[in-house]
């Protein structure tokens, strides 16, 4: 069994209309080998019991793909460690006695449900906007592996292509920007053959879609690369800068 | 919507912002190569310097690139407030606790502060220098051109002077350390093999820059 203890100050709210408020809950019984997410299930266990209400918080996978889990947690997304989500962040990171801050993602376009669940549909919208390819499904498929595709351009497409969405690049922004998102998926496709045709309609519209929701204006902090679980790279912001200035300048 | 993507997004502010701040840096050396001047303390340093300071306020051409620098001072402040008031609305309800010195340095999030201390601190020295050399009443040297360099070695004598010239070039320092590489990402411009190149010039250049600037009243001062 567990033998930490623990004071977690949680964002509570009852939903969006609520303002909400931090409130404190003690931990008893917490296991090293837990992770975040099990800790709250422990906490939440508890508060049933009691006969109050649980902490609302998104989970899906647990084993760091899926990009539902978030929380902000002790001033940074994902909580301290590089490279990996909530889901994946262990209990051994932290020492018995320790308080720990929990707050949702705080973002105009992200907002909040209950307690530390944030609607994350601003992502889909943009996505929807431009983050596909066109292909026909009438059986004249061309076969992908017949287009020769350099190594480098591969590799940092995948590399864009891992981006799981979970939105910390917006939560660690001081403005609130979701360029590394948006970035991310713009260079996954138009690095490849079968994302050049619609790579100017894409970038704009999906900036353009960026703007609408609400999102602030990258200033190049660098704070969103650092945060995020997926490793994503500024590159792609700058990639995205460069081509967006193109469309812009030559989109008939 | 070709219209906005060079005008009103969100990218396209950060182009202005890129390019001007890109211009203005270039500015600074060409200020910083002619105010080096002031460092020759002789009575033929203040004769060279005045007849400088003649050219750079009569001679066309210098006159028109000196429009489009107060345009771009002007530019870049306008766009810097809107975009800072802008990631203001981005994050209505501000974190209780954050962490911002585990993933940025401190000036990287400061720049509209930075930018705003340094925006004061251009008026207080253009109406110092600059508006007396246009409009006040300055005084003649023996060549009869308007002796700007008195003026300076005089108010150099002031001890606060100096010391807000100094906090002043700090401010600019921290500005430029993020600037000048932040502009070049802006623009799109990021490569394995040069970004690492850009950004030890833009290092260098934010911090060699600010000191001689800050050299220049400090050597009148004790030199007075
Ligand atoms: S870029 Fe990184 S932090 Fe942002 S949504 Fe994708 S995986 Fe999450
Ligand atoms: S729950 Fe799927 S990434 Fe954390």
């Amino acid at each position: 069994m567990g033998n930490m203890k623990l004071n977690l100050k949680i964002w509570r709210q009852k939903g969006p209309k609520d303002t909400g408020a931090m409130k404190t809950y003690p931990v008893n019984d917490v296991s090293e080998d837990m992770s975040f997410l099990e800790m709250l299930d422990v906490l939440n266990d508890n508060l049933v019991r009691k006969n109050e209400e649980p902490i609302a918080f998104d989970h899906d996978c647990r084993e760091g793909i899926c990009g539902s889990c978030s929380l902000f947690i002790n001033g940074e997304p994902h909580g301290p460690g590089r490279g990996i989500t909530t889901c994946q962040l262990h209990m051994r990171k932290f020492k018995d006695g320790d308080t720990i801050h929990v707050e949702p993602w705080r973002s105009a376009a992200f907002p909040v449900i209950k307690d530390l669940a944030v609607d994350r549909s601003a992502f889909d919208r943009i996505q929807a906007a431009g983050g596909f390819i066109s292909v026909n499904t009438n059986g004249n498929l061309v076969d992908g592996n017949a287009l020769p595709i350099p190594k480098v351009d591969a590799d940092t497409a995948f590399d864009a292509a891992t981006c799981i969405g979970c939105g910390a690049c917006v939560a660690t922004c001081p403005n609130g920007s979701a360029m590394l998102f948006v970035s991310a998926k713009v260079s996954q496709l138009s690095l490849l053959p079968q994302g050049r045709p619609e790579a100017k309609e894409r970038v704009l519209n999906m900036v353009e879609q960026m703007d609408k929701e609400g999102f602030g204006n990258c200033s190049n902090t660098g704070a969103c690369e650092v945060e995020c679980p997926k490793g994503i790279s500024l590159e792609h912001i700058a990639r995205m800068n460069r081509e967006y200035m193109v469309a812009g300048v030559t989109k008939k | 919507m070709a219209r906005s993507a060079l005008l009103g997004s969100s990218l396209a502010k950060k182009y202005w912002m890129a390019l001007t701040g890109l211009f203005l840096s270039i500015f600074l050396i060409a200020h910083l190569a002619g105010n080096l001047q002031l460092l020759d303390m002789s009575p033929d340093g203040q004769l060279k310097f005045n007849e400088y300071a003649k050219f750079m306020t009569t001679f066309p051409l210098v006159k028109i690139v000196s429009y489009v620098l107060y345009a771009s001072i002007l530019f870049h402040a306008f766009d810097g407030i809107l975009l800072a008031i802008q990631n203001r609305k981005a994050r209505p309800v501000r974190y209780v606790h954050e962490k911002s010195s585990a993933n940025r340095t401190w000036y990287s999030g400061q720049m509209a502060l930075l930018g705003t201390l340094i925006m004061v601190f251009i008026v207080l020295h253009m109406k110092a220098f600059w508006y007396e050399m246009h409009w006040g009443e300055l005084g003649m040297d023996s060549n009869g051109n308007k002796d700007l360099y008195t003026l300076v070695a005089v108010t150099f004598t002031q001890l606060w002077y100096v010391v807000v010239y100094v906090i002043s070039m700090a401010v600019l320092a921290f500005h430029l350390l993020h600037g000048f590489s932040s502009a070049f990402q802006s623009l799109g411009a990021n490569h394995p093999r040069y970004t690492p190149v850009i950004k030890s010039v833009g290092v260098f250049f934010a911090v060699i820059v600010p000191i001689f600037f800050a050299l220049i009243p400090v050597w009148m001062f004790i030199n007075a």
